[in-house]
């Protein structure tokens, strides 16, 4: 199991990360470090191991439908980079 | 030009009506100031843990089983990964699967053309959260508000093949799934906010191919019209992209509702570039039968059902039973009128007729006994004084023939302003129908005596003029004559 240079490219627009080839390299050298984890895991026998979706053994955590407030707005703006007339502001978005 | 046939697979998001959001307990509100409906959980700030909102669960199960879906009594929340700036987490919690959606393989009944129904049937129905707002700013940059990050959002998706054929077909889907979500009270239907979105997705193939040609999906569509016009024009483009040797493209289109036509937009990533995975911060559902039974037993009678039942029990025709159902509480009134032993077919005549052009002149409602404050409908001056209970006294004054239905119309406006009941009001006014046979036979004689002319023409062969006559009788009787007797004697007077 390993990821192919043009894998870790694709992988990288999708996270939206502009990498340069000198990165993308280092990327992928650990990212097939990760994979070989996880081909350890697959060796591993499971046979007459049910499948769980889930590492904790909890079901049906749920909460009752009652609103209580959060934080206010210039809470909820602090740490934006960039902030105007109570919105989070971000570079221009053509599509939609 | 070859004919082409349509094929519509609908893909419906309805926000639900919980009072906070679906993995933190912000409120859930349209409108407002901008990012005063946030906390930690739906800005996606590192260490914050959700925790789903019960009553959420419960309304996409209800939807599941009014859709006749199959339940997964065992359902987990995916991560749909993607990165956009009105998505602050980075992923949108959803539900990924054949069978892991919390209901699947349903059905929904709609209206046919032949007056039956035509069975669409669905794929699921998911449980998923809805993204912030993006406004685009003058002077450039984007403007992005999470009030509406993390409100509940059902998602539902018919199946495939697709078996919604026509633009026709695509709008009553539409309508039907709305008026259930109303009735079941899970979402608002309100297209033109957009808490009830629609984006169906379009492909035509030659008749006579059984391969399903590429589809587009159209967004932006806000009301069941444009969802008509634009499977309309989607239709069209696509036959005039193949017809000119061109190819259909997979992308999303925009519709322009100024314009009335699409324009393309992003191209979506693929199924695989979302790397779907269970949520480690959510852990999995589990229901029991007798919960999901439970809450079955909650589902109210559906309105297409309805709807036939009023034809068929009543002799209503289809257009005046859809009226009747198309709100619920008007259907509530009506069935309330006709257990007081309202006569159904006078009943829906007096309500769909008079009542609601007077609801829609004063902008009022008019409610069944105990529903405004049940379901907070309107305030005490937006309800209708005019309960079931006057439409059925109503009914009974003229059936009996105590009352003309002119006069009627007169009372029925008299008690929606006043409220008072129209047989008290009768009483009152002095307002009894008058059958009284020496009387009509004297008035009747009375206006052939002052009406030379027209009686002149009447026996010259110009039947019509008799209308007047008999308006001239109900006149000078205030309106309170028999209009039958008068006719009948006006008839055998002018005969002789």
């Amino acid at each position: 199991m390993s990821i192919s240079l043009d894998e870790v490219r694709h992988v990288a627009r999708l996270a939206r990360l502009d990498l340069d080839e000198s990165e993308l390299m280092a990327f992928q050298g650990e990212l097939n470090q990760l994979l070989g984890h996880f081909g350890d895991i697959q060796g591993v026998d499971v046979s007459g191991v049910a499948p769980k979706p889930h590492a904790v053994a909890l079901q049906n955590v749920w909460a009752e439908d009652e609103p209580r407030f959060g934080l206010t707005r210039e809470q909820a703006l602090r740490n934006a980079a960039n902030s105007r007339a109570g919105l989070f502001i971000v570079p221009t978005i053509i599509e939609e | 030009m070859a004919r082409y046939l349509t094929s519509v697979g609908m893909e419906v998001h309805a926000e639900l009506l919980t009072r906070s959001k679906m993995f933190c307990r912000c409120e859930v509100g349209f409108g407002g100031e901008p990012n005063t409906r946030v906390c930690p959980v739906c800005l996606g700030l590192p260490g914050a843990l959700p925790v789903p909102n019960r009553v959420a669960i419960e309304m996409v199960l209800r939807t599941a089983l009014a859709l006749n879906c199959q339940i997964a009594y065992d359902s987990v929340f995916h991560r749909k990964n993607y990165f956009y700036p009105d998505l602050p987490k980075g992923f949108q919690v959803s539900q990924y699967g054949e069978t892991n959606p919390l209901g699947y393989y349903g059905t929904l009944d709609i209206p046919a053309a032949d007056g039956g129904t035509k069975t669409v049937r669905i794929r699921r129905v998911h449980l998923e959260e809805d993204t912030g707002k993006l406004m685009h700013l003058p002077g450039g940059g984007s403007g992005v508000d999470y009030n509406r990050a993390g409100v509940p959002l059902m998602e539902i998706v018919t199946d495939f093949p697709p078996d919604i054929t026509t633009p026709d077909e695509a709008r009553d889907y539409l309508q039907q799934l709305r008026l259930v979500l109303l009735y079941l009270g899970v979402c608002d239907g309100k297209m033109e906010q957009g808490s009830m979105r629609c984006e169906p997705n379009i492909s035509i193939r030659p008749e006579g191919s059984e391969t399903y040609g590429t589809k587009t999906e159209l967004k932006n569509l806000n009301s069941f019209r444009s969802v008509q016009m634009g499977v309309e024009y989607e239709t069209e483009r696509q036959s005039q992209v193949i017809e000119s040797g061109g190819r259909v493209v997979q992308e999303t289109r925009g519709w322009n509702e100024s314009t009335q036509s699409s324009f393309a937009m992003r191209t979506k990533e693929s199924e695989q570039d979302y790397r779907y995975f269970p949520c480690p911060d959510l852990v999995p559902m589990h229901f029991e039968e007798a919960s999901i039974e439970r809450l079955r037993a909650t589902i109210p009678e559906l309105p297409l059902a309805k709807q036939r039942r009023y034809q068929g029990e009543f002799g209503l025709s289809e257009y005046d039973a859809g009226v009747l159902v198309g709100d619920q509480s008007w259907a509530g009134f009506f069935e309330e009128a006709v257990g007081q032993g309202g006569d159904p077919k006078a009943v829906c005549n007096w309500m769909n007729g008079d009542l609601l052009r007077l609801l829609n002149e004063t902008g009022q409602v008019a409610l069944a006994g105990g529903q405004a404050v049940a379901h907070g409908h309107g305030t005490p001056a937006t309800v209708s004084k005019v309960t079931p209970a006057h439409i059925v006294d109503l009914v009974r004054l003229v059936g009996s023939g105590q009352i003309n239905s002119k006069t009627a119309k007169t009372l029925l406006d008299d008690a929606f302003s006043s409220g008072d009941m129209p047989s008290r009001l009768v009483e009152a006014k002095g307002l009894t129908q008058i059958s009284d046979d020496g009387f009509i036979k004297e008035t009747v004689a009375q206006v052939i005596a002052e009406n030379p002319g027209p009686v002149e023409q009447y026996k010259s062969g110009k039947q019509g003029v008799i209308g007047f006559l008999v308006g001239q009788v109900m006149k000078s009787s205030q309106g309170r004559a028999n209009p039958t007797m008068v006719q009948d004697e006006m008839r055998r007077q002018l005969g002789e």
